[in-house]
């Protein structure tokens, strides 16, 4: 309650709130109001935004509307930040907690399992992937959870390290305790609030690794994505430079968002630290 | 307000101790003279003044480090882990005087022999790190002497420190202040510490100077009933007389070894033997006094016989019988109270819960583990209503009470008392000895009572074994060992306790 | 001698990590529908079965995974990363001709964004919460929020397509023949645009890192230390507070070093350099898997080489890793 209240007061975190906000409303409203096929034909191909009233941010050079595809795309966004965030954290937290937790063996095994995703290049890893399971929009949100997650597991580890040599620990397990109590009602709730907060970097880099994949034009071509659109756009830049630039501007204030409101939850769940 | 109408003078060639208890303001005074205070505080009245001349912004810092300097609390971090100790005394030379290099370095050397650090070139070539806490804290006082300030502040300087290091560098600064007639202001708050070194005494109680005097007139008629209650609460070094000790021998510890380091293939550390060897017996409803310095192994014993670490070689026998390996079993033999009672409660859960957690794991039922919860914040002096709070609602000593509670609750054979006391102010700290007598006497319980303090010790011991590197140099009854130590160890730890003939003796 | 020492101990740790990533990647590709002979022979025009077949054993594909997979391993021991089917010459030459463009690439954006993220965070951290920080946070935060490959679009459209001060993709122009300096030049305008655009999102990182670390510096007991021997802040923040402060950047180049060569990919992609990252995206697209797993074994060896010369800089900055 006291962090919620935190949180509110932040203008940071509000700014964040309002742009993720937006970014929300807009995949709530896409079908309401854009309800033909984002990816159908619409229109005369290459319009300047403001040259046709119907398409108000113009349309690509497939003739296809700007605004729905904008509108839909934040759906994909939102959908692929979200969940790969979610099995990134989850891979990241049962990898971190088992290995800080137990330490010696399980945690030499477990890390150096994350040390090799940590030394392979995120985003190469990401290409074999997609290219060995293909395009498709499940096994692109997989592989960039599968991608994500080191990062995720490395602080939850060094979190347990510490928190597990703590004395109300050392009490617990005097107390007869079972290890499942020690992880998940004593050190777990402890570890989460900078795990939470980072988790707004890795939907961050959620959205922009999917992004990227899909400018490549390697990403699920059957979805409307705001990277998608602008890898299309690449090929009239000289010219039309707004087809790429639009979802752009989507992208950077998405993930804007996404870090202001992380920033507001830091600043929230660790007073300590809000000083700085 | 931290600080409310504070005045005092400081004449050369003279020590004054401003001494209180946490949140008395006395750091904030030092902070304050060093025009070093914490962002968010600020002088909104009154001055301060050096050799008559008021002290104010820019010429401030000019002054510091040349006209006034200062010792901190924690030598392990005060200096520059990454500039070698010899780079970091030479600044002082470099940035307030106009004299070369050589000169410098000879000026270096000198300094650090002056405060008799055992190898001076070695020293100055020297990261931090490869220093002890003492040796540290050696260097912070020849940095702050280096140019010759008339004022020397010394924020709690061997608060950190092992008994016979402080009582070594207690030594130096008295003997370094009267070789160059520096004024010494020292923030203590240990009356032991007053009565080693202060020419004059001021008191401070929450921001304010409730009395200030001579030592002797405040040590020995003190007016103010705060510093009467302060002196009162100094545990003595003199043990009560001793009690009829039970020949039943719940604890029994037989050839205890543990050996650390030395782990891998290419890390080549010292192998530290944290145990050596160690035999002892604790007597039902009695306590065992374990007495030592950093190092000594206190604590990795009272980790063994609590189960938290396994020991290389010996055995542990609680009534008659090995300790069992199972963690189940163990927690109706052994309980332990911390050290540290910012760290010792979950801040996340109630504090009740995670009294009542220990039996409900044993299969009691929730509803009458809450109530033997309550039942037991009552008896260790608190609010039974309490247990639906959280940790930080607490003092420190109401933590360490709700620890002795959550330790109780699972009705051990034996309590394992690591440092229960020293993190607390000396008038709590007499509150929570207390109550431990009160629950020996009232439960029968037997108790193994770490602690680096011999006056704590003295007051709250049946027995005590001395320990250094590992093994035990002497034992016996606590009364006999302190006023007949046999071992040359025991003997200088004794004779390092400060303010031993002055205060409780 | 310690240094080494130590330098080589973490060395010899991070091979368990290199093995696993080859074993793992060899299997993951196992997975993958259709391999190299049936991309080659898409890229004929078709063929007949028994081509195929012949194909296969030539490339050693008709053997078991495990006896290709210890072949593979053995190979890569002798440093010989295989023959590429599509560039019809062998991968290592494949990949050390694309090397240099992605170093050079690489080295650009870290010198970038390593020295201009220190001096901003240094200069927010001096100024915090006052304006010079609120305008170098809120930048970096832009920075970090801005796709790379948008970066680089809206960048080729400003300054190559309007102003037409830089080249829009394309690595050194042989056409003209320069030599020398002019070469030197030549190169350099080349890379300009695609290593602001790469060091973007670092360059955001980097200063946030530097501005948290020297605000975390300035709290400590050591600097109070420093104050009350009465130095002067600029030699406070010079010789006390900087190399401090620097340690968790170190640390930080290491950690991206992975992360940066995957961005190269995108940026070498939209610039046209024909780098590394480049010919994985081509190798993708074409399912040329051995030079694809040799891309991924170097990429691998350079993060490696690159935490080994980190940890030997962090072991020079601080003292008491070796002590």
């Amino acid at each position: 309650m006291r962090a919620l209240h935190a949180f509110l007061r932040n203008p940071v975190a509000v700014a964040g709130a309002v742009l993720l906000g937006a970014v929300v409303l807009m995949a709530l409203v896409a079908p309401l109001v854009f309800p033909a096929d984002p990816l159908g034909l619409a229109g005369r191909p290459l319009q300047w935004p403001g040259a046709n009233p119907r398409f108000w941010l113009g349309t690509d050079p497939s003739g296809r509307d700007i605004a729905a595809q904008l509108f839909h795309g934040a759906r994909i966004s939102l959908l692929i930040g979200g969940v790969a965030t979610l099995i990134a954290v989850v891979i990241g937290i049962v990898f971190g907690a088992l290995a800080g937790f137990y330490g010696g063996v399980v945690d030499t095994v477990l890390m150096r399992v994350t040390e090799a995703f940590q030394t392979l290049p995120n985003f190469l890893l990401l290409l074999v992937l997609v290219a060995v399971f293909g395009s498709d929009l499940v096994t692109v949100v997989i592989a960039i959870g599968v991608v994500a997650w080191p990062p995720v597991a490395r602080l939850t580890r060094a979190e347990f390290l510490t928190l597990r040599e703590r004395d109300y620990v050392a009490a617990c397990r005097m107390q007869g305790l079972s290890d499942a109590h020690l992880i998940f009602r004593e050190v777990l709730p402890n570890a989460l609030p900078p795990v939470i907060v980072y988790a707004s970097v890795v939907m961050a880099v959620a959205i922009l690794l999917e992004s990227a994949l899909a400018f490549l034009q390697l990403s699920d071509p059957n979805v409307p994505s705001w990277g998608n659109l602008i890898g299309l756009g690449r090929t009239v830049l000289r010219s039309e430079w707004y087809v790429s630039a639009i979802p752009g501007v989507a992208i950077l204030l998405s993930i804007l968002g996404v870090s202001l409101v992380g920033q507001g939850l830091n600043d929230a769940l660790n007073p300590r630290l809000a000083s700085r | 307000m931290a600080l409310d109408n504070v005045s005092f003078d400081l004449a050369a060639g003279e020590i004054l101790c401003v001494v209180g208890e946490s949140g008395s303001g006395k750091s904030v005074t030092a902070s304050a003279i060093m025009g070093l205070l914490a962002p968010g505080l600020a002088v909104v009245a009154g001055e301060i003044s050096l050799g008559g001349v008021v002290l104010r912004g820019d010429a401030w810092r000019a002054l510091r480090g040349c006209r006034i300097g200062m010792v901190f609390q924690e030598p392990m971090t005060a200096l520059n882990p990454l500039m070698r100790v010899g780079a970091q005394i030479a600044e002082m030379w470099r940035v307030h005087t106009d004299l070369g290099s050589e000169e410098i370095a000879a000026r270096s050397l000198r300094a650090l022999e002056e405060v008799g650090l055992p190898d001076p070139p070695g020293a100055l070539r020297a990261y931090p790190h490869e220093l002890s806490g003492g040796q540290r804290q050696r260097v912070m006082i020849a940095m702050a002497l280096a140019l010759e300030p008339e004022v020397l502040i010394c924020d709690e300087p061997t608060t950190a420190l092992d008994v016979t290091t402080q009582a070594q560098v207690l030594a130096l600064i008295r003997a370094m202040q009267a070789r160059r007639g520096t004024a010494v202001l020292f923030i203590t708050h240990d009356f032991g510490v007053v009565a080693e070194i202060a020419d004059r005494v001021a008191v401070m109680q929450r921001g304010v100077i409730v009395e200030q005097g001579s030592a002797m007139e405040v040590l020995e008629s003190p007016r103010h009933p705060y510093t009467r209650a302060l002196l009162a609460a100094v545990p003595k070094l003199q043990a009560p007389p001793p009690r009829a000790l039970s020949e039943e021998r719940v604890l029994e510890i037989e050839g205890l070894v543990k050996t650390y380091g030395a782990r891998g293939l290419l890390q080549r550390r010292q192998p530290v033997r944290a145990l050596d060897d160690v035999s002892l017996v604790l007597r039902a409803g009695s306590t065992l006094g374990i007495v030592g310095e950093s190092g000594s192994g206190k604590s990795t014993l009272a980790r063994c016989v609590a189960g938290m670490l396994r020991a290389d070689a010996g055995v542990i026998r609680i009534a008659g019988a090995p300790m069992p390996k199972g963690r189940r079993a163990a927690a109706r033999l052994v309980q332990m109270v911390f050290q540290d009672p910012y760290a010792s409660l979950n801040p996340r859960r109630r504090v009740g819960e995670q009294v009542a957690q220990g039996p409900m794991a044993m299969g009691m039922a929730r509803a009458q583990a809450m109530a033997e919860a309550r039942a037991l914040f009552e008896l260790v002096g608190l609010d039974a209503a309490a247990v639906t709070r959280f940790a930080h609602e607490f003092s420190g000593g109401q933590r360490q009470r709700i620890g002795i509670a959550r330790a109780l609750a699972m009705k051990p054979r034996v309590l394992v008392a690591d440092e229960p006391v020293s993190a607390l102010d000396v008038s709590v700290q007499a509150q929570v000895l207390a109550l431990l007598r009160d629950l020996q006497a009232r439960l029968g319980l037997s108790i193994l009572f770490i602690t680096h303090d011999l006056r704590v010790a003295a007051q709250i011991c049946d027995e005590v074994a001395v320990m250094q590197r590992g093994a035990v140099v002497e034992q016996g009854r606590v009364g006999t060992v302190f006023s007949d130590p046999r071992h040359p160890y025991t003997r200088s730890l004794l004779a390092s306790v400060p303010g031993r003939m002055v205060v409780g003796a | 001698m310690k240094l080494l020492l130590l330098a080589l101990r973490r060395l010899a740790a991070s091979l368990p990590a290199l093995v696993l990533i080859l074993v793992g990647l060899f299997l993951l590709l196992q997975l993958a529908p259709g391999d190299t002979v049936d991309a080659l022979m898409a890229q004929m025009g078709g063929g007949d079965a028994a081509i195929a077949a012949d194909l296969r054993r030539f490339y050693g594909l008709d053997l078991s995974v495990a006896a290709r997979l210890g072949a593979y391993l053995w190979r890569l021991v002798t440093l010989d990363l295989g023959f590429s089917a599509i560039y019809g010459k062998p991968v290592a030459s494949v990949i050390l001709e694309r090397l240099p463009a992605t170093l050079l690439l690489m080295m650009g954006a870290l010198f970038f964004a390593f020295s201009f993220g220190m001096a901003l965070g240094v200069v927010a951290a001096r100024r915090v919460n006052q304006w010079p920080d609120t305008l170098i946070s809120t930048l970096g935060l832009i920075f970090y929020a801005t796709p790379s490959f948008w970066f680089g679009l809206m960048a080729i459209v400003l300054f190559s397509v309007y102003l037409q001060w830089l080249p829009a993709g394309g690595f050194g122009d042989v056409a003209m023949g320069y030599t020398g300096w002019a070469a030197i030049w030549d190169t350099a305008t080349y890379l300009v645009l695609p290593v602001l655009t790469l060091a973007l999102i670092f360059l955001a990182i980097a200063l946030r890192i530097m501005r948290a670390s020297m605000l975390e510096v300035q709290g400590m007991d050591f600097v109070r230390t420093a104050r009350a021997k009465g130095l002067s802040e600029t030699r406070i923040v010079a010789r006390h507070v900087l190399r401090n402060a620097l340690l968790p950047m170190v640390t930080l180049i290491g950690l991206q070093a992975g992360t940066m060569l995957g961005g190269s990919v995108v940026v070498e992609s939209v610039f046209t350099l024909p780098g590394l990252g480049r010919l994985a995206y081509e190798s993708v697209v074409q399912r040329d898997l051995n030079t694809l797993l040799g891309i991924v074994f170097v990429s691998a060896l350079l993060v490696i080489a690159v935490n080994f010369v980190v940890d030997l800089l962090y072991a020079r900055l601080d003292p008491r890793i070796v002590g």
